[in-house]
């Protein structure tokens, strides 16, 4: 930028270019995201990629190993049934991220969709948000008790046990956890909604459509990008607090969740057993934190370029 | 003014913006705010129509009804022979390019995720089947247009000083050759230097492109520079309007009269001569305004009948109209004036 207002005749005019070149640039100098993007770049490569190199089957079970401490035949040692603790992590980690992201992705466009729709419309303003409150009344646990014991079954038929279950997770997830969303989403809609680019934008004819598009979306993405963030490690942490009381995936099925808790009952014994999985999630959050703050300065031209 | 030559672009009659008032448990209606209270005038082609007054009387909700931001409450608004005072929004959609509007914050009118080239090509997005490159060949044409350096497309508004952003502003009402442009205070947020540019640049925009303006603004200097005619407004109302010299030599109405002794005089010597007429009380609020005239609860030469009767608007010189009661006796000589001047 500087480069052009000293020496405007030599430089040569450059078109616009995208947008998001700006972004990549801003993102690359927020030191904290990159390492946040690498590291939870290695940590999905590794629990996707890791088990075709570590061989061991999750689910095998040598109880004459049982209960081993790190070894190199066991880096993070074995559970009371002598499993493997490494394999066990990752193929954990991939449930549990994958569950993380589809919850949290369906939460946000939940939540972003009504408290963009309330916000903007006026009419619509009072039903969704005495829907959105509706929601925030209800009790959650007993609520996903009965969604999972009337559609567990019917799912499992349909899709298989681990599919079947993967689905009604990342659905009961996702719909009760927009509700903050929204909500922050259609206070800041409002008070976007009277200032004049938007006045300006009616002048022009745009059509409210694409008003929230190219208005509105763009100056309410900080909120979206935090609650994203967060969301991510509230659907990890669910999901085991499902699978701890036994409705989510079936018991020898591992996810991070499953793992944490299985290992409280040893903890005393053998701590390490609680550290990885606890350590896994804490470090996935983190750097999803991470890349979320990076990319939330990078989208904001204001701060880009500082 | 001859304005038998010319054919007003911008009809409004009666033009009525009231904005409800909600209160209590319920949310009843219960009244509403008379932002605009029947207001008709015309813009002729290609002259600038200046609208002044205090704050809150409605000016710039007046601007805006003209252009239906708002749904308005009643009355007539034509532009260009096309009225628009009742069509539905979608439908107002193809009739937006022939008017647009200049915003009176540069900062609060820019959408501050969007670049420069972004901004001014909205417009052409919105209403034109461009090609990229002939898309940035306009943006860079409205750039050179309004003054901008063209190697800016790629800058963003925070990036920019409130003179230049207000140049984007009007870049961006300038994109789809509009006949009609409402500035709504375009230079209140400006320095004083900046001010004069900028007032420049639209002076040489409207000689160039053939621009008809309504300028909205308190600045009665300014105005006296810019505008050919002068409409003052009170509590939602105008009150007067002349052309720009008779107006401010021989003010008709009394409010126009106090707001023009106002305005400061730059000589120290004539300054302390200068007689301020000061206006005792408040503006009445807008959701109940006096019976009879709206500003005979502050006026100096206030009758009985104001305070009773509402004044009609009506032609008392040659393209001077006023609303006010002093001026009724006159109404049957220049009833003759302008039956002349019609005739000729």
């Amino acid at each position: 930028m500087t480069e052009t207002a000293i020496n405007p005749e030599i430089q040569k005019i450059r078109p616009p270019r995208n947008q998001w070149w700006d972004v990549w640039d801003q993102f690359k100098t927020h030191r904290g995201a990159l390492i946040g993007a690498a590291f939870f770049i290695f940590i999905v490569l590794g629990v996707f990629i890791g088990p075709w190199l570590w061989t061991i089957d999750p689910t095998y079970i040598d109880i004459r190993a049982r209960n081993s401490g790190p070894s190199w035949a066991h880096p993070m040692g074995t559970d009371q049934l002598g499993r493997d603790t490494f394999a066990r992590m990752m193929a954990g980690g991939q449930v549990s991220i994958a569950v993380g992201l589809t919850a949290m992705t369906l939460s946000l466009l939940l939540g972003t969709a009504i408290g963009v729709l309330a916000g903007f419309f006026r009419r619509l303003d009072g039903p969704l948000m005495r829907f959105t409150d509706l929601f925030l009344a209800l009790p959650l646990l007993p609520l996903l008790l009965v969604i999972i014991l009337l559609f567990r079954d019917s799912l499992r038929a349909a899709f298989g046990p681990e599919t079947g279950i993967f689905i009604l997770i990342v659905f009961v997830i996702g719909i009760t956890s927009w509700m903050q969303t929204a909500r922050i989403v259609r206070g800041d809609v409002l008070a976007l909604k009277e200032r004049e680019f938007v006045l300006a934008a009616r002048s022009i004819g745009t059509p409210p459509r694409r008003m929230i598009t190219r208005h509105i979306l763009p100056n309410v993405l900080s909120p979206i990008m935090v609650s994203a963030t967060l969301g991510i490690a509230t659907a990890i942490i669910t999901e085991s607090a499902l699978s701890f009381l036994g409705l989510g995936f079936p018991s020898d099925f591992p996810t991070w969740g499953r793992l944490l808790y299985d290992s409280t009952d040893y903890l005393q014994q053998y701590p390490e057993r609680v550290i990885w999985p606890g350590l896994a999630i804490s470090l996935t959050v983190l750097s999803v934190n991470y890349i979320g703050d990076g990319l939330r300065d990078a989208l904001d031209p204001r701060i880009r370029g500082r | 003014m001859a304005d038998g030559a010319l054919k007003p672009l911008v009809e409004v009659r009666n033009l009525k913006m009231h904005f409800p008032i909600f209160s209590g448990i319920l949310r009843r209606r219960a009244g509403e705010v008379k932002a605009v209270d029947g207001v008709s005038f015309d813009i002729f082609e290609g002259e600038t129509l200046g609208l002044v007054g205090e704050s809150g009387c409605g000016k710039s909700t007046a601007g805006r009804a003209i252009l239906r931001l708002y749904d308005i409450t009643e009355g007539s608004i034509r532009i260009d022979g096309a009225e628009i005072g009742s069509q539905p929004q979608d439908d107002l959609r193809a009739m937006r390019p022939r008017m647009q509007m200049v915003f009176q914050d540069p900062q609060a009118s820019l959408n501050p995720r969007m670049s420069v080239a972004g901004i001014i090509g909205e417009p052409l997005d919105e209403h034109t089947k461009l090609s990229k490159s002939e898309k940035l060949d306009r943006i860079y044409e409205l750039m050179d247009a309004v003054g901008l350096n063209r190697d800016f497309a790629n800058r963003y508004p925070h990036e920019f000083s409130g003179g230049q952003r207000q140049r984007i502003g009007i870049a961006r009402a300038l994109a789809l050759n509009p006949k009609f442009i409402v500035c709504d205070e375009p230079i209140a947020a400006l320095d004083v230097s900046i001010q004069a540019q900028v007032v420049n640049l639209l002076e040489d925009l409207q000689e160039k492109f053939g621009l008809t303006y309504l300028f909205i603004s308190h600045d009665l200097s300014m105005v006296r520079h810019i505008a050919d005619r002068v409409a003052v407004m009170y509590l939602g109302k105008v009150v007067e309007l002349a052309p720009r010299d008779a107006l401010y030599t021989v003010p008709k109405h009394p409010y126009t009269e106090a707001l023009l002794s106002a305005v400061p005089e730059p000589d120290p010597r004539l300054e302390a001569k200068v007689e301020r007429i000061i206006l005792k009380g408040d503006v009445p609020s807008p959701a109940n305004p006096p019976k009879g005239c709206n500003f005979c609860t502050r006026c100096p030469k206030v009758m009985e009948i104001c305070r009773s009767e509402e004044p009609e608007f009506r032609e008392v010189a040659p393209g001077h109209f006023t609303a006010c009661h002093l001026h009724d006796q006159t109404k049957s000589q220049t009833a003759g004036k302008t039956a002349a001047s019609e005739a000729q």
